[in-house]
């Protein structure tokens, strides 16, 4: 149902942004563009203080549908050592520049999560 | 003070043609400090904020503390010289609160101030010996190898001994094993300070020991760190079969614990594959757990230096609230070595005027509000001063949790500012008042123009060796750059 009409030949797919505040964005994503890239295009508020290096976790997006998440590769061990540091992390957290834009996550939603609301309860990590 | 008086006359009429700048000042360069400032500049379209470091060079531990073979994590850098390059920022390295400019007087000048000065000393063990020659901090012995220009003189003897005792078991100490571990060869390409480099090239240490008072399932460092380590080429990994067997209570915690649990069967992956007969020469790590150290011994041969340490085995005990901790059998162990480094904690400093939990080490404060005192009452505000990062959490978190915590305090002061404009605020003289101040004193502070000129002779240095930039290591080769 999230696809839209002839987004097939198109190059692009449907992105959804959702805020901190639960203010919607929707953006066009190239195939082969990672979301952290694809957010800073478009001025949305996503960190990525590594640049998309696997370095930093300050990219945490969380996928808001199971059936997206399940679409998506699974994450490298790399990518759960990071997630492993992200604040308020789900069952369906991804870190933003390691999702990459392919057809079939046309439609797909992301939730930037509220870090503040997290952020006293897991605070106190290893350094 | 006339000169305070005069400069609040000239600023107020200033302030009305510019519109009532919200003059704020952020203490220490660090993450902390310049996700703050980040944060206040979004926020406030008023605010002009300016940034001091006591060092010439700005980012903190970023540069400092981050160890040279994880480039990318350093990449923040980047975020940060725009925050700085900001037109309503600026930097001013070179400036000591405590010495250059006192809290009072910062306070006089901004209207607000937010102290992020990280944690600049050490938690000690305060057990016999430890002022042996040969026994470093973790964060002092970080600094030497990252060039800090206050411990380029450090010069840790790499060369007396095959064997290395780490206390601790966090992502400092797996840093400092690496660093040792590594072949220098592969360090050569990195940021690493060049006398750091040449000791390590003829380091003859080959064994390693990373010591920790709880098991494998407390282990305090991350998956992350854990992999690099044992990832490390021809390393020999040693660990007792017996350590990581679990109780029901480990149990629990590692089903409650993402961190831990896969920190755990990382572990346990070490200990069942790796050969258990290093060959001749081939370089060590040990894990070992359940010891806490007891004292420090010294050489019979060279007076005055460290020799090994003397460990008391431990069990683990609850002491309520899932809580446990590492508590002595009375049995005893020793290890030797020619070098121990304490990787224990780091701990903030206070300076004059600053209310501090010297317990805890860190600043008492309400979401970044700081306190009267240490009582908790919520309502003895010191007016107009923040506190942000490590001084505000104690020592702990990677860069990222910064943000969360800058975000924290610039909330608070969001809502303080609202509150405040209901009433007149007072126009303060901010930078200028402050410029003022330093040029009395004769301060020679660092613009962030001049940190640049650090930075590109750097990177020149850097490329003649191949490295991505080879780091000036004292106070008068960076002042002289600087002023160039
Ligand atoms: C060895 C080590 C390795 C680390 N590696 C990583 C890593 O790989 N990844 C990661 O995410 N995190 C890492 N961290 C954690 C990270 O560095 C910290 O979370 C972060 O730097 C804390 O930020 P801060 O701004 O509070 O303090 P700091 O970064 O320490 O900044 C404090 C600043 O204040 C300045 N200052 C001190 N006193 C004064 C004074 N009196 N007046 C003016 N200025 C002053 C200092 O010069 C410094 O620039 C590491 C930490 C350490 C110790
Ligand atoms: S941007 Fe740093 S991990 Fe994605």
């Amino acid at each position: 149902n999230a696809s839209e009409e002839g987004s097939e030949k198109e190059e692009t797919i449907s992105v959804t942004f959702v805020d901190k505040d639960g203010e919607e964005q929707h953006i066009k994503v190239p195939i082969g563009m990672s979301m952290l890239e694809a957010a800073h295009e478009n001025d949305i508020e996503l960190e990525g203080a590594c640049e998309g290096s696997l370095a930093c976790s300050t990219c945490h997006v969380i996928v808001m549908d199971m059936e997206y998440y399940n679409k998506l590769e699974d994450p490298a061990d790399e990518e759960n050592d990071m997630l492993d540091l992200a604040f308020g992390l789900t069952e369906t957290s991804r870190l933003g520049c390691q999702v990459i834009a392919k057809p079939e996550l046309d439609g797909i939603r992301l939730a930037i999560p509220a870090a503040t609301r997290n952020f006293a309860v897991d605070g106190s990590c290893n350094y | 003070m006339a000169i305070f008086q005069a400069r609040t006359w000239l600023c107020r009429s200033f302030s009305t043609l510019s519109s009532h700048p919200l003059h704020v000042c952020v203490v220490g360069s660090g993450p902390a400090g310049f996700y703050t400032a980040e944060k206040m500049l979004k926020a406030h379209q008023e605010a002009e904020v300016d940034i001091i470091d006591r060092l010439p060079t700005p980012f903190g531990l970023v540069r400092s503390g981050v160890a040279p073979d994880h480039p990318e994590t350093k990449i923040v850098i980047n975020q940060f010289s725009r925050v700085a390059r900001h037109d309503r920022c600026s930097f001013f390295g070179n400036v000591t609160l405590g010495s250059s400019v006192s809290l009072l007087e910062l306070r006089e000048l901004y209207h607000v101030v937010v102290l992020a000065y990280g944690a600049e000393s050490d938690r000690e063990l305060g057990i016999p010996g430890e002022d042996l020659v040969g026994i470093h901090s973790a964060r002092e012995f970080v600094w030497w190898y990252n060039g800090h220009p206050d411990c380029k003189n450090l010069d840790p003897d790499l060369k007396n001994t095959d064997t290395a005792v780490i206390l601790g078991q966090g992502n400092v100490a797996l840093d400092i094993a690496r660093i040792l571990l590594r072949p220098a060869t592969e360090l050569a390409t990195t940021d690493i300070a060049s006398h750091a480099l040449a000791a390590l090239e003829e380091s003859s240490i080959r064994k390693v020991y990373l010591v920790g008072r709880r098991g494998p399932v407390q282990a305090a460092c991350t998956a992350k760190e854990l992999r690099e380590v044992l990832g490390i080429k021809d390393l020999c990994i040693h660990l007792q079969e017996a350590d990581l067997l679990k109780t029901p209570k480990d149990e629990e915690e590692i089903k409650n614990n993402r961190i831990q649990r896969r920190v755990y069967e990382l572990l346990s992956k070490a200990a069942t594959t790796g050969p258990s007969h290093p060959r001749s020469g081939q370089r060590e790590l040990h894990f070992v757990f359940f010891r806490k150290p007891d004292r420090f011994l010294e050489s019979d041969e060279k007076r005055g230096h460290v020799s090994g340490v003397h460990f008391e085995k431990t069990v683990l005990k609850d002491v309520g609230d899932g809580k446990r901790i590492a508590v002595g059998t009375g049995k005893f162990e020793d290890l030797e070595c020619g070098m121990v480094l304490k990787s224990i904690g780091y701990k903030s400093v206070p300076v004059d005027g600053l209310p501090f939990d010297h317990q805890k080490g860190v600043v008492p404060n309400i979401r970044g509000r700081v306190l009267h005192d240490t009582s908790g009452d919520p309502t003895l505000l010191e007016e107009g001063l923040y506190v942000c990062g490590w001084l505000k959490r104690g020592p702990t978190g990677i860069i990222a949790t910064n943000l969360y915590c800058a975000e924290e305090t610039v909330v608070s002061i969001s809502e303080d500012l609202n509150l405040l404009a209901s009433k007149a605020s007072l126009p303060k003289p901010g930078r200028e008042g402050l410029l003022h101040l330093l040029d009395n004193r004769n301060v020679k502070f660092v613009q962030f123009s001049a940190w640049e000129k650090i930075d590109s002779t750097e990177t020149m240095l850097g490329s003649l060796k191949n490295k991505p930039r080879d780091k000036l290591t004292t106070w008068e080769e960076l002042l002289k750059v600087a002023r160039e």
